[in-house]
């Protein structure tokens, strides 16, 4: 198992074994899984209260389904520990935070002030992702 | 136009800084070239045969005299002393440092511009009609929506790393100057019977290796459900896309190989769903964006009347300029292709003399057009010849707009590491050729465009005569296609036979409008012509 080198949680890093989401649907007491880029997160939406933690696997950064996973996920109420896995750049850690990631375990550690610096990078967003609990700078312009 | 306010700029401000910072650990050696390229691309720069490339964004091909001028003197200080306008309405400069980007780019920032997502997997600079707020035929001017949309779509976090590139152009007129339906999504904004104003979505279109005309996807998305809609346009293409082949990544193929129908069920399926997230900006935020927009004031007592005594003039004005919906005021385009030119390429003092005349005389105001030509949008009449006087002297009054000198050409492989065949000395050859401005008035209308590879970027799917450049066994070799369009009547391109050298085509071209002329009748542009007589005459007198 990778180590998660970056953790926005307060609550126990949960260490469960991430099955796949094949196996996922056959063992009932799983409580981690671990999505693939190819696999349709919306499968999990009627199993996620028994859910403590959805690794997104990104074998290569430039391939961005797990943005669209883990923000559906996250849109659907999941709350357990959403986790980055795999290729990931410092300049996509901002964004991957946008979409719902709250636990990140790179296959090379990042530099860590590198990164640091990459998370809180943009006080502004033009959009809302809702997930985030960012309001987007449209919203800035029109408080209610 | 559009005005920064303290987030826009500060979005730029920051994305200069982010820049910086990649490019020093580039320099450093903590990036390497593998992993440094998409990033460098997500902001325009390109590495080319020689040097790097950078492209620079004009949302919507809409620029102030300001910007303008700055773009006239980033090329003097950091290429030489050339730019190039390129087909998506935007800037490149061929010969560019690395380690000189982001001090470019901290310049343009200070004149609210910049390279974001100009190129990359991800949703690129939005394009729409260049005559967008003077052409007599729109409904509304479609800046504003294409701003809502440049807006949602810089640094969108689900959309950064697409299956591959993503281009959207807004129109609102019937008449299709920015070939809408040849883009990933193609908007058109209408009225509907109820006299309200909504977006007619298009998706799919796409020129490069398997070119294809957008299918309609939606007739009617409301204004207040238009940022929610293109997000689950997006969503079902990142879901979705292929991601296995680069040559069938384009949303293209994901539509054709769904089929429209259940492409369209699946977007609906997201869209009601996404109904449900606080995602859409409120109206509130269109109506602050479109006040940006208003007409400049113009001087209602302006006269219509026009001196065309002097003949050169007169054909200027003929060929290069488009009715105004205010009387008094004329559209005046600057042609980019004088004879034996290089398309779009204009000199820093070119530059920035086309944008001190917009100062003077256009409402500080000018647009880039995607056929690489600049625009004059709001000129009055009692101003067009001094202003033709201004351009004539700067060797910018060429009057060929729309005729077979009005090339639109990709760089080819003078510059680009992608073309197999050189698309610019071709360019060359043929505005030599038909170089005499009455042989050009005898031909009229006909556009022709060029490609040094599959991958379309010089359009020729839609020319009416388009070229493509290829590699014929290491030798270049260019096939000729006939009966493209781009506009209301917008289709494709077809091949009309073996391919030709360089010379060669120039020659076939040359036959082919002969046949036309022999054929044509009453108005008909070529494109009218072929269409009525087919290709078999065509190919009779080229091969024959």
């Amino acid at each position: 198992m990778v180590d998660v080198q970056f953790r926005f949680r307060d609550d126990e890093t949960v260490n469960d074994p991430a099955v796949t989401v094949d196996s996922f649907s056959e063992q009932s007491n799983a409580t981690a899984v671990r999505l693939e880029p190819g696999d349709d997160a919306r499968e999990l939406l009627p199993h996620l209260d028994r859910l403590s933690l959805i690794e997104v696997s990104f074998p290569a950064w430039t391939d961005g389904r797990g943005y669209s996973s883990a923000r559906i996920l996250r849109e659907a109420g999941y709350a357990g520990e959403m986790r980055a896995v795999g290729d990931l750049v410092i300049d996509m850690l901002h964004h991957l935070r946008r979409c719902g990631f709250d636990a990140f375990a790179p296959d090379k550690a990042l530099n860590e002030e590198d990164a640091r610096t990459a998370f809180d990078r943009w006080e502004n967003v033009y959009q809302a992702t809702v997930v985030d609990g960012r309001p987007a700078i449209w919203a800035k312009r029109h408080p209610a | 136009m559009y005005k920064y306010d303290e987030y826009d700029q500060q979005m730029v401000d920051t994305r200069v800084a982010e820049f910086r910072d990649q490019v020093r650990r580039r320099l450093a050696g903590d990036l390497t070239e593998d992993q440094f390229k998409p990033l460098r691309l997500q902001n325009g720069l390109y590495l080319q045969l020689h040097a790097y490339m950078l492209r620079v964004a004009v949302p919507y091909g809409t620029l102030n005299s300001a910007q303008m001028t700055l773009l006239g003197d980033i090329a003097d200080k950091y290429d030489r002393g050339y730019g190039h306008f390129t087909t998506r309405q935007n800037i490149q400069y061929n010969w560019i440092k690395l380690e000189d980007t982001p001090d470019i780019l901290a310049e343009l920032a200070k004149v609210e511009m910049h390279a974001i997502q100009t190129s990359g997997n991800c949703i690129r600079n939005i394009s729409s009609d260049q005559f967008a707020g003077a052409a007599a035929d729109e409904i509304v001017d479609p800046r504003p929506y294409a701003e809502l949309l440049r807006q949602w779509s810089s640094f969108h976090p689900e959309f950064l790393v697409l299956p591959r590139k993503f281009k959207i152009a807004v129109i609102a007129s019937e008449k299709d100057r920015a070939a809408m339906r040849l883009h990933d999504i193609g908007i058109r904004m209408v009225r509907n019977d109820a006299g309200e104003i909504g977006a007619q979505f298009y998706a799919g279109g796409g020129m490069g290796r398997t070119p294809m005309i957008a299918p309609l996807i939606r007739d009617f998305v409301p204004l207040d459900q238009l940022i929610t809609f293109s997000e689950a346009c997006l969503r079902v293409y990142n879901r979705y896309g292929r991601r296995d082949n680069k040559y069938k990544a384009r949303i293209k193929i994901l539509v054709h190989e769904l089929g429209r129908d259940e492409y369209v069920r699946q977007v609906e399926e997201e869209f009601a769903h996404l109904l449900t997230q606080p995602i859409e900006p409120p109206l509130a935020e269109l109506e602050r964006i479109k006040a940006h927009f208003t007409g400049p004031a113009y001087d209602s007592a302006a006269s219509d009347d026009l001196d065309l005594t002097d003949p050169d003039f007169r054909l200027w004005v003929e060929r290069n300029t488009h009715a105004h919906k205010q009387a008094g005021y004329v559209i005046a385009t600057v042609s980019l292709k004088p004879v034996g030119g290089i398309p779009g390429d204009a000199t820093a003092d070119q530059i920035r003399l086309m944008a001190k005349l917009a100062k003077d005389y256009s409402f500080d105001e000018l647009r880039v057009t995607h056929a690489q030509n600049i625009v004059f949008p709001h000129v009055k009449k009692a101003d067009l010849y001094t202003v033709w006087q201004a351009l004539d002297e700067a060797g910018l009054s060429t009057a060929n707009l729309d005729t077979v000198g009005d090339i639109i050409a990709c760089p080819g492989l003078d510059y680009c590491s992608l073309a197999n065949a050189r698309s610019i000395p071709v360019a060359q050859k043929i505005s030599e050729r038909f170089g005499s401005a009455k042989r050009q008035a005898e031909i009229g209308e006909l556009k022709l465009k060029i490609s040094g590879c599959i991958n379309a970027c010089g359009h020729h799917h839609a020319g009416h005569i388009g070229i493509l450049g290829v590699d014929k066994k290491g030798l270049e070799n260019y096939q000729l296609l006939f009966g493209g369009s781009e506009g209301a009547d917008t289709s494709l391109a077809k091949i009309i036979g073996p391919g030709f050298t360089e010379d060669g085509v120039v020659d076939a071209i040359e036959k082919a409008t002969e046949v036309y002329l022999a054929n044509k009748q009453g108005e008909e542009r070529f494109l009218d012509t072929y269409r009525r007589i087919g290709m078999d005459p065509f190919k009779e007198a080229i091969y024959g």
